[in-house]
């Protein structure tokens, strides 16, 4: 283990994995928080809720396509609804950078509030702190969110023959946001496709009863999140590559730079495992939906010890997706 | 006409597939090395061994400039990035290179200015815009980046900057290659670097064909660009008459692009360096010429730089030079992995081990 | 080594150039490039235009992939 912090850390590649796995877990382990699930399952007095929480660290603050504390709404109302779960309460902490601009905090609270209302959830309680100039980074939000099981779901295991759905093209956030930051490309219309998706999973489980575990995939990215879900299952994935929704010019910003779609941070997409008998109704469900017009089936669950997630090329060949080290960097070679 | 699409169609894969096939059908055991990092992602990514015949092996040479980068080099990377007004601006591929104790992005976990940037030129006009900063760009890279940074030294002349500088790790292919000829493995063809050969023609390789009689083919980056080349190989080795045969010849012609070799003689002149793994290889590298000394880190920036420490049972160099597979180094996937690199070869992802873990064949192919 | 791809120079102004590639536009250096012009493609590394793609060989190359052996198919 390393002897200090480093980015690769936080960015939700192996390094993360090892450092909840060998740092987080034997000092927290219990049987809610060993699912490791997008939110945690509880049980009070025969009633069932999901509880979670995220924190938001981006620069810059606002981007195309949203700001800070959109995210921090969808990254929380999500999570809940990837667990199956209908979103209600969210709290709102923030830390705020002495001398951040006032006018810009009303935006992103703004943000907040009209994003809130959109997914149909309330801000129940929140803090502000403020730290001396250099203390943090302008501006960093934690929310947690409190949401009951949508009737009917229960996550359960992957079995060979399932299909893997994803609800539209991956990458676009964080080559957006890279873009912005290092000023590359002019003319680009780049945006994070940060949303909340609670309406549209709602209208994936009543389309699609059976469905048998969900995820978001946001740092790490697809790949990573596949790997996340065949672990235990007996089962391997083999995903086909033509079939995985990415746009143009995202994929020329991933050619130009040396990042691979599959590992890059998303803020708008679910991805679902379904029997194969309800993928093509899943899949009209979702295509009818605004956050889903994109959706395809880019997979298969198959019978496989390994437990490997394999991308089939449109060659005949195939190559095995692992979780990254940590964070992707734009390379030469 | 795009150049991209085009090259990876479908039926002339399988096609050239099936030709390879019958071209190696009742050959001896054909050992094909590509000394390109890139070409190893390629094959890596498109899964191209497992469309080749059990007869016919391609091995994975010294062609990534970040696995070649010697240990010296990072630590004296390292001892700069620790001065308080020196800005590193680096190519992403040297974030995670293990030093001799610790690495850039360890340096920059630790509060150092460690800038990744994607341009050589990036790193001039960052150099213009911070004028309390000495900037260090760290030029690694073969003939393909080279003429790049050679660009960005004559931009900062220009531009009347005294706080630019280079701390030069660049190498040459051609050298390299003549010692691989002659090495342990028996190679009987090499798949020619496309860019390195934009910049630098055919001719430079024909001594291998000639004085060594190795098959040569330059080749492109897409599916059928590879399997092509390949092709060329087997034909050459079938008739008995190995020569330097261009597949790219859409980008390379064979005196190169002389203005870029003109750049990289105005600003660079050659001189003996080592290969990590390898040792000394004279006139395999470059150093900045006198005449532009005043952008020349190693000249211009003091430092202490700690004593270089080998790293025990690494055996990425005889990896490099196609003797030992990833899978024969006892610390593959156990004490050396991408997260947790000892070697370079872990670390960049055109590296033959970072390749072979991340995207191993698929099993039963 | 050598990420790089072909893009298609769309202005030029003496050494600097915009390209577009996928749906982008990109700033880049054309000084080793010197008779590309507006429409012709360039093969692109860190920034810096290496070299320019030649359509007719392109195509011979493509008609190469295509070629039957007397021994094959």
């Amino acid at each position: 283990m390393s002897k200090t912090v480093t980015l690769a850390h936080g960015s939700g590649g192996q390094a993360t994995r090892d450092f909840i796995a060998k740092t987080l877990l034997p000092r927290f382990g219990n049987p809610a928080l060993d699912q490791l699930g997008d939110a945690a399952a509880l049980e009070l007095d025969g009633s069932r809720m999901l509880f979670t929480t995220d924190s938001f660290v981006i620069d810059p603050i606002e981007f195309p396509g949203g700001d800070i504390g959109k995210l921090a709404v969808c990254g929380t109302v999500n999570d809940i609804a990837v667990a199956g779960g209908k979103p209600l309460w969210l709290s709102c902490a923030l830390i705020v950078e002495e001398g951040l601009d006032m006018a810009l905090l009303e935006r992103v609270l703004d943000s907040i509030a009209c994003t809130a209302e959109s997914a149909g959830v309330q801000v129940v309680c929140g803090d502000t702190k403020v730290v001396g100039h250099g203390s943090a980074d302008r501006l960093f939000i934690n929310t947690a969110g409190i949401g009951v099981p949508v009737d009917g779901y229960r996550p359960s295991a992957i079995r060979p023959g399932d299909k893997v759905v994803v609800n539209g093209t991956i990458g676009d956030h964080e080559t957006a946001i890279f873009r912005v930051r290092e000023g590359l490309g002019r003319d680009l219309d780049l945006c994070s496709d940060c949303a909340p998706l609670n309406s549209l999973v709602a209208e994936m489980l009543s389309a699609a009863p059976g469905v048998r575990i969900m995820r978001d995939p946001t740092r790490g990215g697809l790949g990573t999140v596949l790997n996340e879900l065949i672990e235990g299952t007996g089962c391997s994935f083999t995903i086909d590559e033509e079939a995985l929704p990415i746009r143009e010019d995202v994929q020329g910003i991933c050619d130009i730079v040396g990042f691979d779609p599959l590992y890059l941070a998303n803020e708008g997409k679910v991805v679902a495992v379904v029997p194969s008998a309800r993928a093509d109704a899943l899949l009209a469900a979702m295509r009818r939906h605004p956050h889903g017009e994109d959706a395809a089936i880019i997979g298969t669950a198959v019978a496989d010890d390994r437990e490997r997630v394999y991308l089939e090329t449109g060659f005949g060949g195939s190559r095995i997706i692992n979780v990254p080290a940590g964070m992707q960097l734009p390379r030469i070679c | 006409m795009k150049y991209q699409t085009e090259f990876r169609d479908r039926s002339a894969v399988r096609h050239l597939v099936e030709r390879i096939r019958h071209t190696a059908d009742g050959m001896d055991e054909v050992k094909l090395m590509e000394v390109c990092g890139s070409h190893t992602m390629a094959i890596c990514r498109f899964g191209i061994r497992q469309l080749l015949p059990p007869n016919l092996t391609l091995l994975s040479g010294p062609g990534c400039p970040v696995c070649v980068t010697e240990g010296a080099y990072l630590d004296t990377a390292i001892a700069m990035a620790r001065l308080p007004d020196v800005v590193i601006a680096t190519f992403g591929d040297l974030m995670r290179v293990p030093g001799s104790s610790s690495s850039l992005e360890r340096e920059k976990a630790a509060g150092a200015t460690v800038d990744v940037v994607f341009s050589p030129l990036q790193a001039v006009d960052g150099a213009q815009k911070s004028p309390g900063k000495r900037v260090v760009f760290l030029g690694i890279g073969f003939e393909t980046t080279i003429p790049g940074v050679a660009l960005a030294i004559k931009e900062a002349a220009t531009r009347g900057l005294t706080n630019f500088f280079v701390l030069c790790g660049h190498k040459v292919i051609p050298t390299p290659l003549a010692a691989l000829a002659t090495g342990a493995t028996r190679i009987n063809g090499f798949i020619l670097p496309g860019h390195v050969s934009t910049i630098i023609g055919t001719r430079p390789y024909e001594f291998l064909a000639s004085e060594h009689g190795i098959a040569c083919a330059v080749a492109g980056f897409e599916p059928a660009d590879i399997l092509q080349a390949t092709l060329m190989l087997l034909q050459q080795l079938r008739s008995g008459t190995p020569r330097v045969q261009n597949e790219y010849t859409r980008v390379v012609r064979p005196e190169g692009n002389p203005g870029a070799l003109a750049a990289i003689d105005e600003v660079f002149e050659q001189t003996d360096v080592v290969w990590r793994g390898i040792g000394v290889i004279p006139d395999s590298g470059l150093m900045i010429r006198e005449s532009f000394a005043a952008f020349d880190a190693k000249r211009r920036i003091a430092c202490d730089v700690e004593p270089t420490i080998e790293k025990a049972g690494c055996i990425c160099g005889e990896i490099l030079q196609g003797l030992k597979t990833p899978r024969d180094c006892p610390l593959f996937g156990k004490a050396c992995t991408p997260v947790n690199p000892i070697g370079a070869c872990m670390v960049s992802s055109e590296g033959s081990c970072a390749a072979n873990y991340k995207y191993m064949e698929a099993p039963g192919e | 080594m050598c990420l790089a791809v072909p893009m298609k120079i769309e202005t030029k102004d003496g050494s600097a150039g915009v390209v577009s590639y996928a749906g982008g536009r990109y700033d880049v250096r054309l000084d080793f490039v010197p008779d590309a012009k507006a429409g012709d493609y360039v093969i692109v590394h860190t920034g810096v235009a290496i070299n320019k793609l030649d359509e007719d060989e392109a195509l011979e190359t493509l008609k190469l992939f295509e070629e039957i052996d007397e021994i094959s198919d």
